[in-house]
């Protein structure tokens, strides 16, 4: 098997997590109701668990250690689809990201619990349940909301709207997709894609919102190959605040 | 994390004239007894009106507590410390809802309840007026002002009302974790490099004057409580709750090669009592009547929070659905 192939699906698994965790948390003290507070950081908390799982297995194969590879890296270096970036918004925003997101990732999981690379299948098929209950936690507030009153269903569909070509860039291809599809490690993003759509569209249809002509939508890439928003580089430089005070201390 | 202190008003005498006697009576004397009082139960309406008080106290303690250490989950340096600072804050807002609950019992609402709070109407731990100014002291926080709480709550849980102490048995086999976090991450910066020692100790040195108030005024000073310590609503005095948090992390600061910012600080051999600087309480009513450097910008937070999330709570009301009191 291709390691670098290997090493560039699990970095963009790893940043994905890291970075919506990241911002998962901010959601910490801020949240509409007090249960959404603890709902998202509990969230937060399994996605930097799954990143760090995703950043071992890099590390077995080589990489630095996971707090050196998280915390020292700039923008550029990292493979994060561009969607998990954006700041957080308002609760609509974050909340559509979370679903669209969500029910992407546990495809992925899913599909890599079966691979033939058997490091990402024992991680992917531990973790899988964690997601599984983010996807639940999506998709009922959507289903919640989404048929409730005027104001949050405009808001949402706005945030569906502004966030669609972004979450179609989570599904950018790697260099190596065809690689990775060949040596069985998962079936690629255009798999994961039409699956995805199948499910978000069950969900919407309970809905008053509307998925928007996807043909008429230019996907954001980039993310994938480092390319990134003016916001990634913001968060990273927090996120290393204290770390680079000094990186050779124990803290 | 709340320190208790200075929560009460001070009881009259009429207060209790138009209570029942003989129920007044019958009450009493459970509480003698050690039983708990639950939410349906007879209660006088000071007992009542204290409880509310206290643990709405409490309550907005614990979320505007997650705030100055909020801040630093983003900051937290490597995955084991971000992870725990997460965990740790999110503790502190499932606190906030397990203590909303307990007080909705007693016929507040929760959204009356954070109303009051942010209008003033409502005080929260006096600490929290404080800022959190480096990844330090957001690491005292977790140890010491943890190690406060959990002195003034252990006492507390012994209490009369029932929905109260059992949240409390909860929220501090919590906060006991919170201060092994605490007292960890506060370890590893005094016995690490010289930059750490110097963060950790100044930001000791900021903290130990409102670690000092933490439990509320000097006895000599405070309200008379006689009424409130027999109904088992406040169950230890402020200074009370002082020396025992003083006995066991006084010690244990000096043990990590730090300092106590008190020139003053000693145990008297023969008294058995800590002596110290007597804290600064002008200062502390100062700031627990608005002129903080923190008030407003912890009230804009919460504020803010609440405002965008109105749309949120309103999405989610069900007419047909019918008010329940939570069962706590």
């Amino acid at each position: 098997m291709n390691e670098l192939a290997l090493k560039d699906l699990l970095y963009k698994l790893a940043d994905d997590q890291l970075i919506l965790g990241h911002r998962n948390s901010e959601w910490t003290g801020f949240g509409p109701i007090l249960e959404e507070d603890i709902a998202f950081s509990s969230m937060a908390q399994d996605k930097l668990g799954h990143s760090l799982a995703f950043y071992t297995l890099l590390h077995e194969l080589g990489e630095a250690e996971p707090d050196t590879v998280a915390f020292t890296r700039n923008a550029e270096q990292f493979h994060n689809s561009q969607l998990v970036e954006l700041p957080n918004g308002e609760y609509d925003f974050s909340l559509i990201r979370h679903f669209l997101y969500d029910n992407a990732e546990i495809i992925r999981f899913e599909m890599l619990s079966q691979s033939g690379y058997e490091p990402i299948a024992k991680v992917a098929t531990k973790l899988k349940g964690e997601v599984k209950y983010h996807v639940l936690h999506a998709n009922t507030w959507i289903k919640n909301l989404g048929a409730s009153t005027e104001e949050a269903i405009l808001r949402l569909q706005a945030s569906l709207n502004e966030a669609l070509p972004y979450a179609l860039g989570m599904f950018e291809k790697s260099k190596y997709e065809q690689e990775l599809i060949e040596a069985g490690v998962y079936a690629g993003e255009e798999a994961v894609k039409a699956e995805w759509l199948n499910r978000i569209q069950t969900v919407l249809a309970k809905t008053e919102l509307k998925l928007p002509a996807l043909e008429s939508i230019e996907p954001v890439l980039g993310g994938r190959y480092g390319v990134h928003t003016e916001h990634l580089q913001p968060l990273l430089s927090e996120m290393s605040e204290v770390f680079d005070i000094d990186p050779t201390a124990e803290w | 994390m709340y320190g208790g202190g200075n929560v009460f008003e001070a009881t009259k005498f009429d207060d209790l004239q138009a209570e029942d006697p003989v129920k007044l009576a019958e009450f009493e004397a459970r509480i003698a007894r050690g039983e708990k009082i639950e939410p349906n139960d007879w209660m006088p309406q000071l007992y009542r009106k204290q409880l509310i008080r206290m643990i709405e106290q409490h309550a907005h303690s614990e979320i505007i507590g997650a705030l100055p250490e909020g801040t630093w989950i983003t900051r937290a340096p490597g995955f084991r410390r971000k992870m725990a600072q997460m965990a740790k804050v999110q503790d502190e807002v499932g606190h906030a809802q397990l203590l909303y609950s307990a007080a909705e019992t007693l016929g507040k609402s929760r959204e009356q309840m954070l109303t009051d709070l942010i209008n003033g109407k409502s005080k929260y731990s006096n600490v929290f007026n404080y800022p959190a100014l480096t990844w330090a002291d957001s690491n005292v926080i977790s140890w010491l002002i943890d190690a406060g709480a959990i002195v003034n709550q252990m006492a507390n849980a012994r209490g009369s009302y029932g929905p109260y102490c059992r949240a409390l048995d909860r929220i501090c086999a919590e906060e006991a974790f919170h201060l092994k976090y605490g007292h960890d991450a506060v370890v590893h910066l005094a016995t690490g490099t010289p930059k750490q020692r110097e963060m950790v100790q100044a930001a000791l040195n900021r903290w130990w004057p409102p670690i000092m108030t933490f439990f509320g005024p000097s006895d000599k000073m405070s309200t008379h409580t006689e009424t409130l310590m027999r109904w088992k609503v406040k169950m230890a005095s402020n200074d009370e709750c002082r020396q025992q948090f003083l006995d066991m992390y006084v010690p244990k600061i000096w043990e990590l090669g730090l300092t106590v910012p008190d020139p003053n600080l000693k145990k008297n051999a023969e008294t058995g009592q800590w002596e110290f600087t007597e804290p600064d309480w002008d200062e502390f009513k100062r700031v627990i009547n608005g002129d903080g450097p923190c008030n407003a910008e912890r009230l804009a937070v919460r504020r803010t929070a609440e405002e965008r999330g109105t749309w949120v709570r309103h999405a989610l009301l069900n007419p047909k659905a019918k008010y329940v009191k939570p069962l706590a």
